[in-house]
């Protein structure tokens, strides 16, 4: 992979951020977008933007043809078994609602227990919080080990007759932690679960396959894999789709709404995947996903894990250097992702951020939506997070490190 | 007369244990907003050229040359729109 021609492609990255070059270190949040898919949404608006479906016109044909070809392209990307099974939806977090609040309601009840780790994303949290209230379920959570790593004995430990699904993060946002879902995945089905796979944080990272990994949902985001924001994916199998019932009302969803004096509305639903893809959906973003997905297939997926294994390690040697700082999470490279989270001595990670961000270098800091992993686990009142993705490179990191060495003096 | 609005950007409560808050000021307007504040506290360290340790009342704070300023325990909004007010009015 030829890192600075994808560089070319990258317009932002030649922007400077307080009369410095940009470096952008945040991709864990949300990544930068290649012209390529900055092009493809332009291309939509200008030539072929309409609405999609149940139109005779010529535009809307085209506008459907670009929409539903986004989807085959995205279910092979993820290797679903038919193109049915991907649900455009706004991203990882309403992917994620959806399972809670369609399955999750209409399976879950008093006595039953859904299995999550501690370190999962608030947005594989709240959501079966939320319905446990509704519903009267209860949540368990499998702990994580002090290095970041999943506490597989624990995970596997409880799991009950009780457990409906285990919700596990294929990649903590965190700590760059892989988790092993195949493994995971197995325990759920031999107990009779359904898994549930957050995969935010692997998806972009990462070639992942949902029917070698078997996992009967998947949700992810457009937005962390080079696409717009505003668009993601909910893979389910299509037997569990199919039994689901739909997660929003209105139009698209519905084959018929047939209404009798008297009676009422008479509703027949739509079919897979359109029964959970209620109203005009995002038909731009899901065709600048399908440019970003085209982007990655060009890239290869393992020269993109190879690329950010490669500064990661760098980077985590590079980190050896300054007295001052902790890394958060395990030594192993195998072990995680390009995330690398850390903390400086005497500083909080805000102050860190903004230094940074002094110097044009855009990092993240807080809880990063995972509050009980940094209480619970790694103890902390918050964190740094330095994340890469596929621009980036080692001299940006020779930068960063440079600048993390003057933090220490302060 | 100017108001808070003619200054401040955005303010952003941190995501963290530590609740503290950030104040983001017009990014054209960081050179007078700096030098202003500046006038009216008391420095106790400037660090590497892009950090001011500042004390105003009872508060303490950093200032970046970017233009964003970190106060620790500040109570609520009033208190800090009181504070600002203050410093930039």
């Amino acid at each position: 992979m030829d890192i600075q021609a994808v560089r070319e492609d990258f317009p932002i990255l030649k922007r400077m951020i307080n009369n410095y070059p940009l470096i952008y270190f945040d991709n864990a949040a949300t990544t930068q977008k290649p012209r390529q898919v900055i092009e493809a949404e332009v291309n939509f608006y200008e030539k072929h933007n309409s609405n999609i479906h149940r139109a005779v016109h010529t535009l809307s044909l085209e506008a459907t043809d670009l929409y539903e070809k986004s989807r085959e392209r995205i279910s092979k990307f993820i290797n679903a078994k038919e193109s049915s099974e991907v649900v455009f939806v706004r991203g990882t977090t309403e992917a994620i609602n959806l399972v809670a609040y369609t399955w999750g309601l209409s399976n879950l009840g008093k006595g039953d227990e859904v299995l999550v780790s501690l370190m999962e994303h608030h947005s594989n949290i709240v959501p079966w919080e939320i319905t446990a209230k509704l519903k009267g379920f209860t949540i368990k959570y499998a702990n994580v080990k002090p290095d970041g790593t999943l506490d597989y004995e624990d995970f596997e430990a409880k799991f009950s007759k009780k457990t409906k699904i285990a919700c596990l993060s294929q990649v903590s946002n965190v700590t760059g932690v892989i988790n092993d879902v195949k493994r995971i995945t197995e325990a759920a089905h031999d107990n009779g679960s359904l898994m549930l796979v957050d995969g935010a944080q692997s998806v972009p990272h990462l070639s992942v396959n949902v029917q070698d990994l078997d996992i009967d949902f998947l949700a992810f985001s457009g937005h962390k894999m080079l696409g717009p924001t505003g668009i993601g994916v909910f893979y389910g199998k299509k037997a569990l789709l199919e039994a689901m019932p739909p997660f929003q009302g209105g139009g698209e969803m519905i084959k018929e709404v047939e209404f009798s004096r008297g009676v009422g509305c008479n509703i027949s639903l739509n079919e897979l995947p359109w029964k959970f893809e209620a109203g005009t959906p995002n038909i731009c973003g899901a065709i600048g996903l399908s440019e970003a997905v085209s982007y990655l297939q060009a890239a290869g997926m393992d020269n993109v894990q190879r690329h950010e294994k490669d500064l990661t390690k760098y980077a985590l040697e590079r980190l050896q250097e300054c007295r001052k700082i902790t890394i958060h999470g395990p030594g192993d490279i195998s072990k995680r992702c390009g995330i690398i989270s850390f903390g400086v001595e005497s500083l909080s990670s805000h102050d860190v951020a903004l230094i940074c961000d002094n110097y044009g270098i855009m990092i993240r800091s807080g809880y990063h939506c995972a509050q009980p992993l940094h209480q619970e686990i790694l103890k902390l009142q918050s964190s740094a997070r330095a994340s890469f993705y596929i621009y980036n490179t080692r001299e940006e990191i020779d930068r960063f490190v440079e600048i993390l060495k003057e933090i220490e003096q302060l | 007369m100017p108001t808070l609005e003619d200054y401040v950007a955005r303010v952003e409560g941190t995501c963290g244990a530590e609740k503290d808050v950030i104040v983001f000021f017009k990014y054209e307007k960081k050179d007078e907003i700096i030098s202003n504040i500046l006038k009216k506290v008391t420095v106790n360290n400037k660090i590497a050229g892009i950090i001011f340790e500042l004390t105003f009342e009872n508060f303490s704070f950093r200032l970046y040359t970017s233009g964003k300023a970190i106060f620790r325990g500040v109570k609520n909004r009033e208190e800090l729109n009181a504070l600002l007010s203050k410093l930039l009015l």
